[in-house]
Formats: C-alpha cells, structure tokens, sequence
C-alpha cells in the first residue's frame, strides 16, 4: 500500500518539474515575442515597407533590405533546393547503406550544426576576397551553403517514410528506380520536402554572421547582384547597435517583420503536413 | 514493346498451346539469404489458368518461393537464387533476363494494400504507361477492362480522378489486383492478399481471384488453410523450406501423402 502511494508521489512530482521546465522554456518565449511586439509595432506603417533605409534622423522604411533579404533567400534556395532533394534522395534511395552515403551523412550533419559565421568567413575567402568586393551573390552563396545539409536532412528523413511496399509494388510491376522514385515517391512524400523547404527557408532568412561577410549592406535599392546589397539581419544589426532613436525604431520594427515571416512560414508548413499527411496516406 | 520482346511473347504462346499444364517449371531451386539457405531442391511446376496455393507456418520458405518468380529478391544484396525456374522454357534466373520485361509478365499483389499517391484511374494506368507509349483511348479502355476483371469497376467507375488512397482497405486491394492485371501479364503472385482484410474484403478479393483463374496463372501464398481449400485447385505444402509435398487441393486436404502434410492440416501443428 505504502509503495503504491510512493509511486504514486513519484508520479506527481515528475509532472509537476517537468511542467515547471516547460512552463520556464515558454515563459522566454513569450517573454522575446511580447519585448518584440511591444517595441516593434509602433514602427508598423506604410513607409516601412515604401521607403528605403534613411540617414540619422531622415525619415524611412526597410524597404531596401526587405527586397536585398528576398532576393537573397530566393536565390540561395533555388541553388540548394535541387542540390539537397537529390542529394538526399541519394541517401535515402539509392546509397542506402553504401559506405559513402554515411561519410555524406556524417558530413551534413557536420555542416548541419556548423556556426554560420564560420561559412561566411569561408565564402568571404572565396568569392569576396576574389572579386574584391562584397555582393549579393557571395550573400546568397553563403545562404545557400547552409540551407543545402538542412535540405538534405528534411528529404532523406521523408523519402524514408514512404512505405516500402509502396516501392515494392511499383518494382514489381516493371519500374526502374528512378521512375519509382519520379511518379511514385516525390509524390508520396510532397508534402515533406515542401515543409523541408519552408523550414530551409525560415533558417537561413534570420541568418546575420554570414551575410555581414558577404553581402553586407548597402543604405539604397540596389538590384545588382554584383554589388553589396541591404538585408533584415544586417540592418537590425546595425541600426540596433547605433546611437540614433529612430534607428533602433526601424530595428525593432525589423525584428518584428522576420519573426512575424517565419511565424508564418512555420504555420504555412504545419497547415501543407497536416494537409496532404506527413508522407505516405491521407487516413 | 520490342521486337524481342514480342517474339518472345509469340514463341510462348506456342509452347504453351504444346504443353498446356505448365506454364511455371521450377527445377532444383536452391535460395539464400547471404549465408542461411530458405529454400532446399525445390521443384514444381504451376499450371496456366488455374490456382496454386502455397501453405505452411510461418517462416517455412513459401514468400520467399513466391519473390523468386518475379525476381523481387534481387532487390536486396546478398540475396541469391540457384536453379531454374522456366517460364515457358526460358530460365528466368539467368543473367541476361531483363528483370522489368519479366514483370510486366509476372505480376504481384502484396499482403498490404499499396494504392499509389495518385488517382484512380492513374493507378492503374501506371503499368500500362511504363511498358509503353499508349493511346488515350485504349488505355481509358485498358483500365476499365481491368477494372471490371478486378470486380470493382461499378464501385470506382464515377470516380476515377480521386486519390486511390481514399478507398476502403478492400478496395484498395482490388484496385492493387486491377493494376497488376492491367499490363496482360501470364502470372501473377498473391503473397498473403487478404491477410489484412476483413471477412467481407476477403470474400470479394476471393471471388476476384476465382474469375481471374480463368485467364491467368496464378500462385498464391496463404495462412488461411480453409482459404487455399476454397480457392486453389493444386496446393504445395512447405515446411523449413522443403517443398514437402504437392497434389490436387482435395487430396491434399483430405488424403495427404505425407504425414506432416496430414499434420498441418488437422492442426496439429503449426
């Protein structure tokens, strides 16, 4: 009787601290986004997303790094959506159990976990020093370079959902891999790499150390690739270390617009899963 | 289709007009998994247009059997056939058989229902669509026909652009049935068809499986015994990957040869 009610003590009391640990966790949480949201919403306004970055005291908006950020993410995306999705349907596919692939998947995870600054300063070496200029394509690169492991990841743990009797059965009726692949697993596993891309993008979107390497800023609407472009996370950067008011306003307002982005990339990749299934069946 | 190919498919129908009974020959069928030999000095012939089950407890070799027919073994490394198995006189095992023009001929429906993420209708085009470029017409006609062999056609026939996964489980399986019949092909494999279906799925994949018996050269894998009774008119026995004995399903059910066939099917192993 005595060691039931221990037990049942026990059970309680591992509730209660797990309960406590989670509430501390949300409680910053909550505690970033009300700061964010207090601070940020009074610089909400047309002008905002109308007008480019203004000199100390001038009036402006970020129109300038909303567009370089865009841009940036849109292309670093384009260049690693491909290169991760094949690579990953190598892993999960084609290599499953080859010695390379584990190299390659000891490698990503690696790459996965690298601190971004590091990949900025490498990028820097080899395209900024080059060129002997910064620019929106070394910017670009670098995002690339660490949304590509993220890819990668995403798709192989999907592409591995897919129930193996479904390839099976594709085999069995006169299908060659890649066609099996092609017309039954992409489709199958849709959603998954869609929510792997939206992810990709909502990481490298908040990325700051790299950029400052290679595209670094730039105070005007700039649409040259080859020349240093304005971003969100350099400008947050850098206007939130600057004495001026009204450009720790435009900071805040920044750092409001990139988490209310990603909120909502995170929602639009929640809505796609539960959607079209997580991978394999609708049931 | 090639030239070859359709050689091939012309050659087999002489010979099997010649020797009617058997369309499958298996001679001393040896098979490992890397080093654990499954299968011992198998050998059998399948009949065209009729029924063979394939019964014994689990692990006894009879799936694997069935895999080495349309060479799905071959998927997976270490995995090794020795022997013959002559579909038509040609050894499938040999090296130079070109594995997925041996699956449009030898057809397989699994144990769990697999509808493709696609339509209906697209499901059972799949087959058709890989093995050839193919009219419009001909394959809206193709699927249909399949369609109505597999005994789902007025089930399915005012919904054909909706996703196959949105059946029931025992349409699911039918439709599987419906795509594997759809490319024509002279053999087709049940491993464990209704073995996730409930009783009232079962009855109709069976009824299915009886009308295709018609047509087709069928192997079937079952744990069902009242299920091969039913349905086969041969029935093989397995036991520890030994064939231990083959006959006509009514002798094999109730006159069996062999004392652990007799076993089996009383129940008192097993």
């Amino acid at each position: 009787m005595s060691r039931h009610l221990f037990r049942k003590l026990v059970n309680v009391l591992a509730l209660a601290l797990s309960s406590l640990a989670t509430l501390a966790g949300l409680a910053f949480l909550g505690a970033i986004l009300w700061t964010l949201l207090k601070n940020g919403v009074a610089g909400l306004s047309l002008d905002l997303f109308t007008q480019s970055t203004p000199p100390p005291g001038g009036s402006g908006g970020l129109f300038n790094a909303i567009f370089g950020s865009v841009v940036m993410t849109l292309l670093a995306i384009a260049v690693s959506a491909p290169v991760g999705v094949l690579a990953g349907t190598y892993l999960a596919e084609y290599g499953r159990t080859s010695r390379l692939s584990s190299v390659i998947r000891f490698v990503n995870d690696v790459l996965l976990s690298a601190p971004s600054i590091i990949i900025g300063l490498f990028v820097y070496e080899l395209i900024v020093v080059r060129m002997g200029h910064f620019s929106a394509i070394a910017g670009a690169v670098a995002l690339a370079i660490i949304s590509v492991p993220v890819m990668v990841r995403t798709t192989e743990d999907m592409l591995r959902l897919v129930p193996q009797g479904m390839k099976d059965a594709s085999t069995a009726l006169g299908a060659y891999k890649w066609r099996t692949t092609l017309d039954i697993i992409y489709p199958a596993a849709r959603s998954g790499i869609v929510t792997g891309l939206l992810l990709a993008i909502a990481r490298v979107s908040g990325e700051t150390a790299p950029l400052l390497f290679t595209a670094l800023n730039n105070q005007f609407l700039s649409t040259n690739l080859n020349a240093p472009m304005a971003n969100l996370p350099v400008v947050i950067f850098q206007f939130a270390l600057s004495p001026y008011k009204d450009w720790q306003q435009l900071a805040w307002s920044g750092a409001l617009l990139i988490t209310l982005s990603i909120l909502l990339l995170s929602i639009i990749a929640r809505f796609v899963v539960s959607r079209l299934g997580a991978g394999s069946g609708r049931t | 289709m090639s030239a070859t190919e359709a050689a091939t498919r012309v050659e087999s129908t002489n010979a099997s007009s010649n020797t009617q009974l058997s369309k499958v020959e298996v001679r001393n069928l040896d098979f490992y998994y890397g080093e654990t030999q499954a299968l011992r000095d198998i050998n059998l012939s399948l009949a065209d247009k009729s029924i063979t089950a394939f019964i014994g407890p689990s692990g006894c070799g009879k799936s694997t059997l069935l895999r080495v027919f349309n060479r799905m073994y071959a998927l997976y490394p270490g995995h090794r056939a020795a022997g013959e198995v002559l579909l038509d006189g040609q050894n499938i095992l040999a090296p130079n058989v070109d594995i997925a023009s041996l699956r449009f001929r030898v057809g397989m429906v699994f144990q769990k229902p697999t509808p493709f993420p696609m339509s209906i209708f697209d499901n059972v085009a799949f087959g058709l669509r890989l093995s050839r470029r193919i009219a419009r017409a001909e394959l809206e006609q193709r699927v249909e026909s399949a369609l109505r062999d597999a005994a789902m056609w007025d089930e399915v026939k005012g919904k054909l652009g909706e996703d196959g996964r949105g059946l029931s489980g025992g349409q699911q399986q039918r439709l599987c049935i419906a795509r594997t019949i759809a490319v024509q092909p002279e053999v087709i494999l049940f491993d464990e068809p209704t073995a996730a279906l409930d009783p009232i799925s079962t009855l109709r994949v069976e009824e299915t499986l009886q009308g295709l018996a018609e047509k087709y050269c069928i192997a079937i894998v079952t744990h069902n015994l009242q299920q091969a009774a039913r349905i086969s008119n041969v029935t093989g026995f397995m036991l520890m990957g030994e064939l231990v004995e083959v006959g006509p399903t009514a002798q094999m059910f109730t006159a069996p040869r062999d004392r652990r066939t007799d076993d089996y099917v009383t129940g008192r192993f097993g």
